[in-house]
């Protein structure tokens, strides 16, 4: 199954057991959603449940907190991380307020989802990353989906479940292939052990997951060493557990983003790191970000301004000898 | 309208305007903290609002004490919240500018300008979705038609046909500024002509707000799709505490308190119901007692737990931290 298709799947067997579930956002009905996500629900569940609304993320996001209140569920989609800014008002002064403003009052259940980060030359606009924003808000619960497993099963979960939660997706994780799990229990809080190792452990997220994966056999190679590889899935709250058995195994940590490195998601899990674990560690935190840069249209600059399976082989190789590993 | 409403419309005004004064006091008093935004003036336009939309949903802004008392929010609640403690009616999470209450169907307290109305619009949709007949009301400032929100909540809700009474208080001011100086126009209403069918009423007049609002309900229960209200109207405070309203000349205040909505109200229950003045001033006196027993409750209310600070973030066993 691909990644589109375990989203698609996920809402709607969401749809089915649950009438109140509706699904708002730019192309998301005749169109079937600019990824393909909600291709063919509106035949379905008709236009009633399959909203198509105008070019205006203020409003998606806003409509859906008000559907919440009023008793739907709404999954709002925006069609880019970048878009999503023009809901940040929303996203953050209300979806992820109301609840504790009112004292429990008032419930939001609601899923806002994007596919966010560097897709192939969209430039600067349509290219970003905003985990690190959304992750900071108190009252959202931010889920950032790896792989066809956890698409399914945590979006699922996000729209039945009655707290807001934003869902990132990867532009490039759309046709990604996998398989949905549906005898294992599923919790979408677990952070994922990707790859069991014993000497390094590598936290990541999203696509720069898969670009670990393939960076991992050369780093090995080169090192005589092996790698933990952990894609952290539930952005906040974090998964710490896994992480601090991981780390306390290896004695170390290392972590791949796309974003921009100023002010990024990853500096959180160095932080704790540091803060929390310093006695475990055998080497210096290691974080491997995006440039901070716009980024560019031009293709070679584009792949420099990310991690790539050789940057990242490059940086793990050279801290681990400047480390002793 | 039948005396009785009449009656208890003029108390509830009455019941505002004491709150407000006490609300004032106890502010200069340091007893009530934050951004206070005082409704004084405006009572008649709240009240009214409040009582013809009877059954239906209401968003509001953060100038809602009075519209939350006469939605039927306990004073005291409403008065222990202002003051931040434990029994109020947001559990001293909110204060004055985020009062809800679902059971009264009082979905707040929005303080970000014109943030609401896409709610009211989202809220609109689903009650349409659920069967719910009653309908949808938002009320915002003339400040707040000028912003996104405003436009993009005109084109979604005229759209889709949405039950929802889009009220317009226009008092003139979008926060400091003369709305005239930042709008083309003196009335909003204008910015809402081409999406629905727009009205006006004299906000200072409660008996005219009143059969307005009944009216903009009954033709957004039939089907015609979104109304919108506006109501002219003063207030005689700044647009918080904060601000002294230097901005307004004297004269012009005194034109506006002119318009006093309470006096005119106390008018039509003198001419229109008969009633004597004696009996107005029970109603006065009762009112009083209403605001006193609030503050006293407010006073004597316990602080939130320190525990309090961590709960109500996410739904119990929804947001199932690993621990």
């Amino acid at each position: 199954m691909l990644y589109r298709e375990a989203l698609n799947k996920a809402i709607d067997e969401a749809m089915a057991v649950d009438e109140t579930v509706v699904v708002l956002g730019e192309d998301v009905g005749l169109y079937g959603g600019s990824y393909r996500v909600t291709e063919g629900l509106i035949a379905r569940y008709g236009e009633k449940r399959l909203i198509d609304t105008p070019i205006a993320e203020l409003s998606i996001v806003g409509n859906a907190v008000g559907m919440a209140m009023g008793g739907l569920r709404p999954v709002a989609e925006i069609m880019t991380a970048n878009f999503a800014l023009l809901a940040f008002d929303q996203i953050i002064n209300h979806m992820a307020k109301y609840r504790y403003m009112s004292a429990g009052k008032i419930t939001l259940p609601m899923v806002v989802r994007f596919p966010q980060g560097v897709s192939r030359q969209l430039a600067a606009q349509h290219s970003e990353s905003y985990e690190q924003m959304l992750s900071a808000v108190p009252g959202l619960i931010v889920f950032a989906a790896g792989d066809v497993n956890y698409a399914y099963h945590a979006l699922k979960y996000a729209i039945l479940s009655d707290d807001p939660i934003v869902f990132i997706e990867h532009e490039l994780l759309y046709n990604k292939k996998g398989e949905v799990d549906l005898n294992a229990e599923f919790d979408p809080f677990k952070a994922r052990i990707v790859k069991e190792g014993k000497d390094v452990t590598i936290v990541s997220y999203l696509k720069m997951v898969d670009d670990v994966m393939a960076a991992v056999p050369e780093i090995e190679k080169q090192l005589g060493k092996s790698c933990e590889v952990i894609d952290l899935c539930s952005l906040n709250p974090i998964d710490f557990k896994t992480l601090e058995s991981s780390l306390k195994k290896t004695g170390s940590i290392v972590v791949v983003e796309e974003d921009h490195k100023m002010g990024s998601y990853g500096a959180q899990i160095i932080s704790w790191a540091a803060e929390e674990m310093f006695y475990s560690l055998d080497a210096a935190p290691l974080r491997i970000s995006g440039a901070d840069v716009p980024i560019p249209y031009n293709r070679r600059l584009e792949l420099a301004s990310i991690p790539t399976p050789d940057s990242i082989t490059e940086q793990i190789v050279s801290w681990a000898g400047n480390n002793g590993i | 309208m039948n005396k009785l409403l009449a009656e208890e419309i003029y108390y509830d005004m009455v019941l505002g305007r004491l709150f407000e004064l006490a609300a004032k006091e106890h502010y200069m008093a340091g007893d009530i903290a934050g951004f206070l935004h005082l409704d004084i003036g405006q009572e008649g336009f709240s009240v009214a609002a409040m009582k013809a939309f009877e059954k239906g949903d209401v968003f509001t802004t953060y100038r809602e004490h009075v519209m939350a008392i006469s939605r039927g929010i306990d004073p005291q609640a409403v008065m222990a919240e202002l003051f931040g403690k434990a029994s109020g009616i947001s559990r001293g999470r909110g204060g004055s500018m985020h009062l809800f209450d679902p059971s009264h169907f009082f979905y707040g307290g929005d303080a970000i300008v014109g943030g609401q109305i896409p709610n009211a619009v989202g809220c609109a949709y689903a009650r349409k979705f659920l069967g719910q007949e009653d309908g949808v009301m938002v009320v915002f400032g003339d400040g707040a038609t000028s912003g996104g929100a405003f436009f993009e909540s005109l084109n979604n809700a005229s759209t889709k046909k949405l039950p929802l009474l889009f009220l317009c208080e226009n008092n003139g001011y979008a926060i400091g500024t003369k709305i005239t100086r930042v709008a083309p126009f003196e009335k909003q209403a204008k910015k809402a002509e081409p999406y629905m069918l727009t009205m006006e009423v004299d906000g200072m007049d409660a008996v005219a707000v009143y059969k307005a609002v009944k009216e903009a309900q009954h033709l957004i229960q039939d089907g015609h799709g979104p109304v919108f209200l506006e109501a002219m109207t003063c207030r005689y405070e700044g647009h918080s505490m904060s601000d002294p309203g230097n901005y307004r000349s004297k004269e012009e205040l005194e034109i506006c308190k002119a318009k006093d909505p309470i006096e005119r109200m106390e008018k039509v229950l003198h001419e229109t119901y008969l009633l004597s003045s004696e009996q107005i001033d029970t109603l006065r006196q009762r009112a009083q007692k209403v605001v006193d027993d609030a503050v006293e409750f407010a006073t004597a209310a316990p602080e939130p737990e320190l525990e309090e600070l961590y709960t109500e973030v996410f739904c119990k066993g929804c947001a199932n931290v690993v621990s």
